[in-house]
């Protein structure tokens, strides 16, 4: 009897073993996406509002070489020789980047945040080294890509791209040149067909807008991208979607177009966002005298707060009166009932966690080591939009409005963290252990609640299909940060009504910039 | 992985019963003794083991916000002689993890059953008291619970199933022997609850490649009808994984290897027949993004016969 129920689980452990997979390497959800074939060109997107640039033709573009010169013949010629002897290695390259170059260039973003979202370690004395952008190599690398700083580079790639993409739709309609597979019948569309005009190339635009960022927002990445963009580049023409001098005028352009960008990120006081030592003590002296319990760090050795000075960062959409009035008002005194009830709730909740519930805290943990909030709902973003099938410039829009919106909540959201430095609730009850990691940084309101608040409202906007879906989603996120007994319910209501409010200014730009029409 | 490694999914198998190398005359997956036929031995393992410095990649480190990460386990087993060369042996732990520093939350609960087939395949005298015998291990885990694997270092499993082919060559001379096993061990993907995670670089899927292990192992010392006293030291390697990067979180599929050495004790009551009592202790000495633990554990096995012999065979060592 026992022997056959031994022998009937090792069997199973067997059978189940059997089915394991030989080939282990896993592939992304991304991987094999078909070449990009929008639903629509939006050939009118020369005429959608920019966000930086005063017009589309702010940078000049040179007039292209007629089709019937020697320096475009052997433009041509170079595509036929990469295509004569293609190697499996440019053919899988071509693949990748067919697939849209605002969606790769997105997840190179991911990566990047993901690779450099790590808190430095403390010194030998107790306290901690900070990132330094003047020495960028040595540890603690910079940056430190936290939440804000996060959004913040989201949202300058996005915003550069979608500027630079106007400006190069601008020149495609003005010059008309076609694309070398339309010119020269023996080149093969590799990376499909569309009506689009070819000079410049929109994904050397795209490359060049990002790549010219990293020199402000991961320093330590330049060479990388720089491999990225040459990669592309070879692949856009070895595609024979783009002849080389269509290449090296959309880089040039977005380059120029990023440099706009580069230059309002150096003065968007995001430098001086890690304050110093008497700033960091101000909050608490602060706090004290409203009779606040301040908030402290639950790390050993105490960690400064994270970005204390990021609500003055200059947003996209909300300017800094706005940051102002979006202030929801303090949360219960630190001493009131009330707070004693939410800490309470706060231990109970993650004393009595369900499976399902660990699953959203991890599901929406998205912490140190991850993309952030706003890099998941990046990739939340991605899996609609390329169902949607939009062109690059719309892909380029949307992911702007979607990263000026998350960038802006982050800003109000810290204005209204360090404007009230409320203690997390394992401050305020020490037997509260948490599912996750507790943020270095105060309570009131959820950073999770207002980034995904925030992305669902821009988003349903964009997809009106979805919009209940990513409501859904923007609670769950919120949601997941009481199961993991690291904030207070009122911090999740709040922070998903504000939000919103955020979300909002994202619509009403939406609806203002011409792409709807 | 910051538990230690005894406690991995598959290992732990082979941990425990390298630990607890239960009944008198019975076996483990990973020792040179068979069971006598149709005698079912049942028993139980309390295992306790901490540590407060890992290695962090190659980087030998503390954590003041993990301070002391303790793991608990109680496992039940069984081993069954099908013949005289053949038995399966089968276990399940529940297991507790805390930390003494910080704010992250325990866990704890049911985490794989596992079960082994073992061959007494070959045996061959040498000279007069010298008995050189080898045996091949087949078996597999399976995770019993939906635990969460992606929680280290206090999760408290890592969710693989697993498939594992072991050799195990022993020499006894008198009430001396040595033993030396070698062990290849397959993991399949584990699913986490994340949509994305980084290794060297951000994998968009929760389908997470558990790289494959292989464990070696060798053990001597004394082994009489009643007694076994014993050394060990034991090897594990993962082939493939990555490291934890600087001050960052441990990851289910990083690249951890452990080097153990430890001792074990067996006792059998001569007052009560077929009961045995198991000690053991082993230390981590060198490793790679694993917890540098210190773990004893102790078990008490009982040996049931259902041969229909009016007595239970004394089951005598094969290598007597």
């Amino acid at each position: 009897m026992r022997l056959t129920i031994y022998a009937s689980r090792l069997l199973s452990v067997v059978a189940l073993t059997a089915l394991l997979s030989c080939n282990k390497s896993i592939s992304g959800t991304t991987a094999n996406l078909p070449p990009l074939n929008p639903a629509n060109e939006d050939l009118n997107a020369g005429t959608w509002k920019t966000i930086l640039l005063s017009r589309p033709d702010t940078f000049a573009v040179a007039v292209p070489a007629a089709t019937t010169t020697t320096s475009y013949t052997a433009d041509l010629e170079e595509i036929v020789g990469y295509q004569t002897h293609m190697t499996s290695t440019l053919q899988s390259q071509i693949s990748y980047w067919s697939a849209g170059g605002v969606l790769r260039w997105n997840e190179i973003m991911r990566n990047m945040v993901a690779k450099y979202n790590l808190a430095p370690y403390q010194n030998a004395n107790g306290t901690y080294p900070i990132p330094s952008s003047t020495n960028p190599f040595a540890y603690p690398l910079f940056p430190f890509s936290n939440p804000p700083y996060a959004a913040r580079a989201y949202a300058y790639v996005s915003a550069a791209q979608y500027d630079a993409l106007v400006a190069c739709w601008y020149y495609k309609s003005l010059y008309k040149r076609n694309a070398p597979y339309v010119n020269d019948s023996i080149i093969k569309p590799l990376a499909g067909k569309t009506n689009l005009y070819s000079y410049p190339s929109e994904g050397a635009v795209i490359a060049g807008a990002t790549a010219e960022l990293m020199q402000l927002l991961f320093p330590d990445e330049i060479a990388t991208i720089q491999q990225d963009l040459a990669q592309q580049e070879l692949a856009l023409i070895a595609s024979g979607a783009a002849a080389r001098s269509d290449v090296t005028a959309g880089e040039a352009l977005g380059r120029q177009v990023a440099d706009v960008f580069l230059a309002r990120g150096r003065a968007d006081n995001a430098s001086k966002a890690v304050g110093n030592a008497t700033v960091w003590a101000a909050y608490v002296t602060t706090a004290q005298a409203q009779n606040q319990i301040p908030w402290y760090s639950l790390e050993t050795p105490s960690r400064p707060p994270m970005l204390p000075l990021f609500g003055a960062v200059k947003g996209f959409l909300v300017d800094s009166a706005a940051v102002v009035s979006l202030d929801p008002g303090p949360p219960p005194s630190t001493s009131s009932d009330s707070m004693k009830a939410q800490t309470e709730a706060a231990y109970n909740t993650v004393k009595n966690a369900t499976r399902d519930q660990l699953s959203q805290v991890q599901f929406w943990a998205d912490g140190t080591g991850t993309w952030t909030p706003p890099g998941h709902w990046n990739y939340i973003a991605e899996q609609d939009f390329i169902n949607q099938n939009y062109s690059e410039v719309r892909w380029a829009r949307n992911y702007a409005l979607l990263n000026m919106a998350e960038m802006d909540a982050a800003i109000v959201c810290w204005h209204i963290k360090y404007e009230y430095f409320n203690p997390r609730p394992t401050q305020m009850d020490a037997a509260i252990r948490t599912l996750t990691g507790v943020p270095n940084f105060p309570s009131y309101v959820s950073g999770h609640s207002m980034f995904s608040s925030a992305a669902a409202t821009i988003l349903g906007h964009l997809i009106p299909s979805r919009a209940q879906a990513y409501a859904t989603l923007a609670q769950q996120a919120a949601d997941s940060r009481i199961y993991a007994g690291i904030h207070y319910t009122i911090d999740c209501t709040v922070g998903s009504a504000v939000g919103q409010k955020v979300g909002n200014y994202a619509v009403t730009r939406a609806e203002s910039d011409g792409a709807d029409q | 992985m910051l538990i230690p490694p005894k406690l991995q999914n598959f290992v732990v198998t082979l941990a425990l019963l390298l630990a607890a190398c239960p009944c008198l005359y019975a076996q483990t997956d990973d020792d040179a003794i068979m069971m006598a036929k149709k005698n079912l031995c049942v028993g139980a393992t309390y295992t306790h083991s901490s540590w407060d410095y890992y290695w962090e990649g190659t980087l030998h480190r503390n954590n003041l916000n993990l301070g002391t990460v303790k793991t608990q386990m109680v496992g039940v087993m069984g081993i069954y002689g099908i013949t005289r060369h053949l038995a399966v042996v089968a276990n399940a732990p529940y297991v507790w993890t805390d930390a003494s520093a910080g704010v992250l939350h325990g866990m704890h609960g049911v985490q794989d059953l596992s079960a082994w087939l073992k061959w007494d395949a070959y045996q061959q005298h040498i000279g007069n008291r010298g008995v050189l015998s080898l045996f091949a291990v087949g078996g597999g885990s399976v995770p019993l619970t939906n635990y969460l694997a992606d929680y280290l270092p206090l999760s408290i499993g890592l969710h693989s199933k697993t498939l594992s082919g072991r050799i195990i060559a022993d020499y006894q001379l008198g009430h001396f022997f040595a033993t030396a096993s070698g062990t290849y061990t397959w993991r399949s993907d584990i699913t986490i609850d994340e949509q994305s995670y980084y290794t060297t670089e951000l994998i968009l899927s929760n389908r997470v490649d558990m790289p494959n292990q292989t464990v070696f192992n060798f053990h001597t010392g004394y082994r009489a009808n009643r007694l076994i006293i014993e050394a060990m030291v034991s090897d594990m390697t993962t082939l493939g994984g990555f490291d934890i990067r600087r001050n960052d979180m441990p990851f289910p599929s990083n690249k951890m290897n452990a080097t153990m050495v430890g001792a074990h004790v067996k006792y059998e009551f001569k007052e009560v027949k077929g009961l045995s009592v198991t000690a053991d202790g082993n230390y981590t000495v060198a490793g790679r993004n694993v917890g540098q633990a210190t773990t004893i554990d102790a078990g008490v096995f009982y040996i049931l016969d259902f041969s229909h012999k009016k007595t239970a065979e004394t089951p005598t060592l094969k290598t007597k």
